[in-house]
């Protein structure tokens, strides 16, 4: 069985796991739960079995970094301010997808991590559910009331 | 797969991307979990794959072997814990830099002599005696070796140098004139033979 290097991984995934991160953080967070997660990979890689589904196991050990990331958030000693109902120009970020986060952030957390790990990260609602502790009828209910509000609210953005 | 309305996540995507990988790299050096770090290079015998361990330069990889195939070589024999790392071969790359515009006739780097094991590994230490710009027979290696008999063994060992360029293969040659073997192909070694020569 051939080992692919480190790098492979990352460049074959790198791509997906930040738009899973972008999806359940933020755009900002995002980023620092990437680097955990492929710091968190690279140390167990050489004993991640052969023929393993190594996306999979990505989103997994991403689900983890990303609770702890938003605990450390939480623990931050300043204060985040609370998001206005719709975010004005002076809070909006530069970058193509600020819209779409700003729409996603609309979307209870549970909405976002199905969407996330379904629509981007591919994962079977199965495996889902098992990933965050629910049933497979919850998740896909959860992922289908996300897109729905998720069109909505781009709808309303339209211009 | 992904609904279109998803699709703007990956906005930005390739630039964040590349900075995210070079905060691993460093991330994962702090934490010593760069067994190999690479980087790729070209050269006038084209482009040269360097690799890394923390004891050393590893391995040198001609693009005619497949610098994919090298990589893999190293994933299975050294670590899998491999990451494109190009700081961490700066030196290697400076050195190789100066011998291709002739103006370094030695390496001074610190070498992984891992990937050649038993004779092949004993042959390989002694190739920087054969000096710049000359050469030896694959006869004259063996006895320098210390097993003046074994003239196909140390063939093979020179067949199999992980470390080509920077450890002189090249400088061996077919005790009847030819030119003999080589790992980055032909041409590769008359044209480093020639460089030296004229150096």
């Amino acid at each position: 069985m051939e080992v692919k290097p480190f790098e492979a991984i990352v460049r074959e995934h790198g791509a997906v796991v930040l738009r899973v991160c972008r999806a359940v953080l933020g755009p900002d967070e995002a980023e620092d739960a990437w680097s955990e997660t492929f710091l968190a990979a690279l140390r167990a890689y050489p004993a991640l079995a052969p023929g393993a589904n190594v996306q999979a196991w990505l989103v997994t050990i991403a689900k983890r970094k990303a609770i702890d990331v938003t605990r450390a958030a939480a623990r931050r000693p300043v204060p985040i301010p609370e998001l206005p109902e719709r975010p004005g120009p002076e809070t909006a970020r530069p970058g193509e997808h600020d819209g779409l986060w700003a729409a996603l952030r609309n979307l209870p957390r549970r909405q976002r991590e199905t969407l996330a790990y379904h629509h981007l990260a591919g994962l079977p609602f199965a495996e889902v559910a098992v990933l965050l502790g629910s049933t497979e009828a919850a998740c896909r209910r959860s992922a289908a009331d996300g897109m729905k509000k998720l069109r909505t609210l781009e709808a309303e953005d339209l211009r | 797969m992904t609904p279109d309305t998803l699709d703007m996540l990956s906005a930005g995507e390739d630039v964040t991307l590349a900075r995210l990988h070079a905060r691993l790299s460093s991330a994962a050096q702090e934490q010593d979990l760069l067994d190999v770090a690479y980087t790729v290079m070209p050269s006038p015998v084209g482009e040269l794959l360097l690799a890394a361990t923390p004891a050393g330069l590893v391995r040198v990889g001609f693009g005619i072997e497949g610098h994919d195939a090298v990589l893999a070589q190293l994933a299975l024999r050294v670590s899998p814990r491999i990451l494109e790392a190009p700081e961490r071969l700066a030196e290697p790359v400076r050195q190789l830099e100066e011998y291709f515009a002739g103006t370094r006739r030695e390496f001074n780097l610190p070498l992984d002599f891992r990937l050649a094991t038993g004779f092949r590994r004993i042959v390989v230490e002694h190739l920087p005696e054969i000096g710049y710009g000359s050469t030896a027979s694959y006869a004259a290696l063996a006895a320098l070796a210390g097993n003046p008999g074994a003239v196909r063994a140390a063939g093979t060992a020179c067949a199999r140098n992980p470390l080509p360029v920077v450890v002189p293969c090249h400088r061996v040659v077919r005790s009847d004139g030819k030119i003999g073997n080589y790992l980055g192909g032909t041409e590769a070694k008359t044209a480093l033979l020639a460089m030296e020569a004229a150096a």
